[in-house]
């Protein structure tokens, strides 16, 4: 990902609290990892029926400040970001100037004129020389505070009950997309109902200095650690597309089934982003081989598309796979995936794969 | 800590060896794969050199190819793993074995104390 190998991998507040957990540890966007604990079947069978903590302190927080801020963010997202009111949380992209995508972001409003932006943790440099370059003639000011927060994703059907004793707020109040200050553990921290499970559950914004102590207490309450590999199978269980998979540069970001995030109005690239996608992104179960990214999807022996993103479903127990196919044949049921010179058929599913 | 037999042999690709030419991958290995969930396994009666691609074993993640440790002929499969592929995981040495080779000539292999020098 980008990653040159004389360059040293980058390390998040928790590194040695993943190590002392037995993590296993891969690069991942120029940053140093878990890719797994006890097992990704384990981690994700945790997460979808208790609890589980993962470590996101690898993402990117930019802060958006200014009388001009509203009207930046307007400028360089699709979504309506004026719909947003203090404490509420939207799912949002940055579009390029030429079609693709510069990334895909939630934005979080702290108050009138003032926004936190979480950005990939691999498209930290890019995002912030994209939004840059585009703050001529807006009264804004962009921190990048990437280094001060440490960020955990806690995730999974037990997490508000597991939470609720070592915090000050009612967190049943707190509904979808909710972003407040909150004490946790008798530390400041700010909680967003967020995720990227398919499960309910929080973000949790910490000082990095204290993010480690926040960690260890999860792990004491019962948060299970989950890795990079567990939140791969879970994103995709839940029909999210990842950044570099199913988004980049060049991909039409309306393949997607993401199609509301782009609202009526002007913006970055809107002239591009409004033209008909010739990809449309499908879900595909298949019986027994799993399928990796760019496998080639065929109909009749003819190649109409490639995956996108592929794992043996720990929830289902069988392969599911995304994949990027020709629109005209997006409405098919039965395609063939080629998998080591050999056609396996999968059938067309709805996406998501999973919602609780 | 993972285990590695003394009476087998080891290829640097993970592979084990057996003295009646039973093939399958090191506890090592599968411990570094993660939940095996698919294993495509080679055709009897297949002539194979030794270092060739022989089989894949597929975890949540990934797909890993896996080598010939020897040359010789393809004698048995192990069917039981396209119902439990998860064998290779709980009993990387038993009932996970992959397949059985009617050796012709070895690869270069190790014992077991060279691969557990080559792998801490």
């Amino acid at each position: 990902m980008n990653q040159s190998p004389t360059e040293p991998l980058k390390r998040t507040p928790l590194h040695a609290a993943h190590l002392r957990a037995g993590a296993r540890m891969v690069p991942f966007g120029g940053w140093d990892m878990p890719v797994q604990y006890a097992g990704v079947k384990a981690e994700h069978d945790a997460v979808r029926n208790a609890a589980g903590v993962f470590d996101v302190s690898h993402m990117g927080e930019f802060r958006v400040q200014g009388a001009g801020a509203l009207a930046f963010l307007q400028h360089v997202t699709t979504n309506d970001v004026s719909k947003l009111k203090p404490g509420r949380a939207q799912y949002n992209w940055l579009p390029g100037v030429s079609g693709g995508l510069v990334d895909d972001i939630y934005i979080y409003m702290v108050a009138p004129d003032e926004y936190l932006t979480v950005v990939n943790a691999s498209n930290i440099a890019k995002d912030w020389a994209h939004l840059q370059q585009h703050t001529e003639g807006f009264d804004v000011t962009l921190t990048d505070e990437s280094d001060r927060w440490g960020l955990l994703a806690v995730q999974g059907p037990q997490t508000e009950s597991l939470l609720q004793p070592h915090t000050d707020t009612d967190l049943s109040a707190k509904k979808k997309n909710a972003f407040f200050p909150a004490k946790l553990f008798g530390f400041d921290v700010m909680l967003a109902r967020t995720g990227y499970t398919g499960e309910d559950g929080f973000e949790v914004f910490t000082d990095a200095s204290e993010a480690e102590t926040v960690w260890d207490k999860l792990l004491a309450v019962g948060f299970t650690p989950a890795g990079l590999g567990a939140r791969d199978t879970l994103r995709l269980e839940a029909g999210f597309p990842l950044y570099g998979h199913e988004f980049s540069d060049t991909i039409h970001p309306l393949s997607s089934t993401y199609s509301w995030v782009v609202k009526d109005k002007t913006h970055v690239g809107h002239e591009h982003i409004r033209t008909a996608p010739t990809q449309t992104l499908v879900g595909l179960k298949l019986d027994r081989v799993p399928v990796r990214e760019g496998y080639p999807v065929k109909i009749g022996g003819e190649v109409v598309g490639h995956v996108t993103s592929g794992t043996s479903s720990p929830t289902f127990g069988h392969p599911i796979a995304m994949a990027l196919v020709n629109a005209e044949h997006a409405t098919l049921d039965i395609f063939d995936v080629e998998v080591r010179g050999k056609d396996h058929p999968a059938t067309r599913v709805q996406l998501p794969f999973y919602k609780r | 800590m993972t285990t590695t037999p003394t009476e087998l042999k080891y290829a640097a690709s993970h592979e084990w060896l057996a003295a009646d030419g039973t093939v399958g991958i090191t506890d090592f290995a599968q411990d570094q794969l993660g939940d095996v969930v698919y294993v495509e396994l080679p055709e009897v009666g297949r002539v194979v050199e030794a270092g060739e691609t022989i089989a894949v074993v597929e975890s949540v993640k990934t797909a890993s190819d896996i080598y010939a440790p020897a040359s010789g002929t393809i004698t048995a499969v192990n069917d039981a793993l396209s119902g439990t592929p998860e064998l290779v995981n709980s009993a990387p040495y038993e009932g996970g074995w992959l397949f059985k080779l009617d050796v012709t000539g070895e690869g270069d292999l190790m014992d077991a104390a060279a691969y557990e020098a080559a792998n801490n």
